[in-house]
């Protein structure tokens, strides 16, 4: 065992959103990365095929990202894990990768884990490679993450109305093409300076006075677009500012860094909730009071099927709704979700503030 | 003909039922059509418009053309419409017109359910069905066949009925073993089809209409709603009047020919168009893994619209596959 050779070591991880070039920074010192296929329908139907009918639809995503990514000849697969049923998917998924007679070691995060700690469980992976050197790549990675999340965010609030239409899209395309190419965490910040300037001289054709939307909900369907239909993108080409808190870097944030955060969603959410509802339903309602005192147009609430946490949140989201004739609408993602009814919903929402707004601007 | 004098075109395309107004511009309704869609939303739209054609008696203008409902996307692509809306904003334009004070509409259509909350005369908040047809017409029209009772007289029978069976109402599956199951206790079938008529009013409350601020006037509609017994029902429940006008099988096409209206586009509609052949052609993209299904809408031999596609490939291929 003394000579444990880690050029063996394949490993795979999940897909979220635009983050795998980070999660990539953390595993490349350690051993060679096997990135599974873009997800597309086939990776749900694969996840919805082997998983249980009723776990929720993350997990089904990742299942199939990680049965695509072992056939592309991964042997190592990683799990993050969380609060809410996410907590234990690692080991069902374990268990299924085994059934289907893959062969792999699997990782997951270790419980109530630091940087610290978990960087120790990631040596594991790979002894040779210094703690030092792995606390580096995870602050490489979570800069990453805040320049991808940091850039999105103007992008979301702005793409709506852009008057050359692809613009912010192939600009935020080369970023992170060149975002991936970074190996420290000055030129990390130097791109991500120079590409938000980049995205700042796009020209916008804006009403002072936009429609604003804010996605509120679970965090895995909010930040991978595809298992949301593009949500973000269809009601940007609706002409509306797409507002969100919920992105990597703020659930990291708030999970290490300033714990205080968590407390002062509850807050916000008095007199909604008195007690924390698990995961990020809290935020949820927290964010919703909030957005409705702060005059928003209106929120859309998204999650997957039976996802617990945000379920709770949702009889709070009624009564805010109608104390402060907040419109919100609320979408549950599934393996059988149908566009069309996402799109139909949508654009009625969009009708309804548009309505509403010009009502209010004629009084 | 009066040159001044523009009409407008509107079309609901359902997934049961298509149907078709013609109003003036002060929304009078000059001419109507309601007939099945028949699984084929080109030639029920084609029919609806020779009927159209021939109610109308005499020439006229027409200068504007909604679609909504399910074909809305097919049919307005192909007519060339001014305006195409979803049915929730279509019909509580078209209510609004006769019901100026309405706060709640109720719809039960052949596949799908919705309610619309209105405020001082907008709309503030809206659900519709997901995933399950459970209280639905096709439902309702499945459970008549099953009784060999002529759906049109479903609502006689509920009417007659002094003691209504408490049917499960939560999902199709469930009401079908609970039905067939107080059927072979002996209850009568009056009491049966009255259940069924509370069972479809409680399901639709507790789902579609779950934490929605139900106020009165109550306006009734879809083609469910020409069923007495689900009227009395809702009646009952909701300890309120509900209201059912003639017109509320078509307010979705009123409300979109009303949108075509205030729409600032014109077009010159030519009733000739139904003479034209328009079909639909379907492939898989197989550009990548997502394996899009593309439809190509053609008239004749040229590609008017293709969708269905994620991204780009798709919609390059349709292009591409019908190049002249």
């Amino acid at each position: 065992m003394e000579k444990e050779n880690n050029k063996t070591k394949k490993v795979c991880f999940p897909h979220m959103g635009n983050y795998f070039i980070a999660f990539k920074e953390i595993v490349e010192p350690l051993a060679e990365i096997i990135s599974p296929p873009p997800i597309t329908k086939k990776t749900v139907e694969l996840g919805t095929r082997y998983g249980p009918e009723s776990a929720c639809i993350p997990f089904k995503y990742n299942l199939g990202n990680y049965i695509e990514a072992l056939d592309k000849g991964a042997n190592f697969v990683i799990q993050a894990g969380g609060g809410c049923r996410f907590g234990y998917y690692g080991e069902v998924q374990e268990e299924i990768l085994k059934k289907l007679g893959y062969e792999f070691e699997f990782f997951k995060f270790p419980n109530d884990y630091n940087f610290l700690t978990l960087a120790r469980a990631l040596q594991k992976i790979n002894p040779k490679v210094s703690i030092v050197k792995i606390l580096y790549s995870l602050g490489l990675a979570y800069f990453k993450i805040r320049a991808i999340d940091k850039l999105d965010d103007y992008v979301r609030l702005n793409i709506g109305f852009e008057i050359e239409k692809g613009e912010f899209e192939k600009t935020f395309k080369l970023f992170l093409k060149d975002l991936e190419k970074d190996k420290k965490i000055l030129s990390i910040r130097r791109t991500q300076a120079r590409y938000l300037k980049l995205l700042k001289n796009i020209k916008l054709n804006k009403p002072k006075n936009p429609i604003r939307v804010v996605i509120l909900g679970e965090v895995y369907v909010v930040m991978e677009p595809f298992s949301n239909f593009n949500i973000e993108k269809q009601l940007g080409a609706k002409g509306v500012e797409v507002h969100r808190h919920s992105s990597l870097s703020t659930t990291i944030h708030d999970l290490f860094f300033n714990k205080r955060v968590m407390k002062e969603f509850l807050e916000k959410a008095r007199p909604y909730l008195r007690n924390d509802t698990g995961a990020h339903g809290t935020e949820t309602v927290g964010l919703a009071h909030h957005s409705a005192k702060a005059g928003f147009d209106g929120a859309i609430h998204i999650k997957p099927f039976g996802c617990m946490p945000e379920v709770n949140a949702m009889s709070a989201l009624h009564r805010i709704s109608n104390d402060y004739k907040f419109p919100i609408i609320y979408f549950s993602f599934d393996s059988q979700t149908s566009e069309t009814g996402v799109k139909t919903r949508l654009e009625a929402f969009y009708d309804l503030l548009i309505m509403k707004k010009q009502k209010n601007e004629q009084r | 003909m009066n040159k001044d004098n523009k009409f407008y075109l509107g079309l609901d395309i359902g997934s049961i039922s298509t149907k078709g107004v013609i109003i003036d511009k002060d929304d009078n309704i000059i001419a109507q059509s309601y007939l099945w869609t028949e699984g084929d939303p080109i030639n029920a739209v084609k029919k609806v418009i020779e009927e159209l054609k021939e109610s109308l008696g005499k020439e006229v203008k027409i200068v504007g053309v909604g679609t909504t409902g399910s074909a809305r996307e097919l049919i307005g692509t192909i007519f060339n419409a001014t305006v195409i809306k979803n049915e929730i904003t279509a019909h509580a334009i078209g209510t609004l017109k006769f019901h100026p004070d309405v706060r709640t509409i109720f719809e039960i259509g052949g596949q799908d359910s919705k309610i619309i909350i209105i405020d001082n005369g907008i709309v503030v908040d809206y659900a519709m069905n997901t995933l399950c047809v459970a209280g639905t017409g096709s439902f309702l029209s499945s459970q008549a066949k099953r009784l060999a009772i002529p759906v049109e007289e479903f609502g006689d029978y509920a009417l007659r009925s002094k003691k209504p069976s408490k049917i499960a109402g939560r999902c199709t599956v469930f009401a079908e073993s609970d039905l067939v199951h107080k059927i072979q206790m002996g209850h009568t079938r009056e009491d049966i089809i009255a259940g069924l008529c509370d069972s479809i009013v409680n399901n639709y409350l507790n789902n579609v209409g779950k934490g929605k601020n139900i106020e009165m006037p109550i306006v009734f509609q879809g083609g469910v709603s020409k069923n007495i017994g689900v009227l009395k029902s809702f009646e009952k429940i909701t300890n309120s009047e509900v209201i059912v006008d003639e017109y509320g099988h078509l307010m979705g096409a009123i409300g979109v020919a009303i949108l075509a209206k205030q729409s600032d586009k014109e077009i010159d509609f030519d009733f000739e168009i139904k003479d034209l052949n328009f079909r639909t052609s379907g492939f898989e993209c197989g550009g990548c893994p997502n394996n899009c299904e593309i439809v190509c809408v053609l008239q004749g031999n040229k590609i008017l619209d293709a969708w269905g596609n994620r991204c780009e490939i798709g919609r390059e291929k349709a292009l591409a596959k019908y190049k002249q």
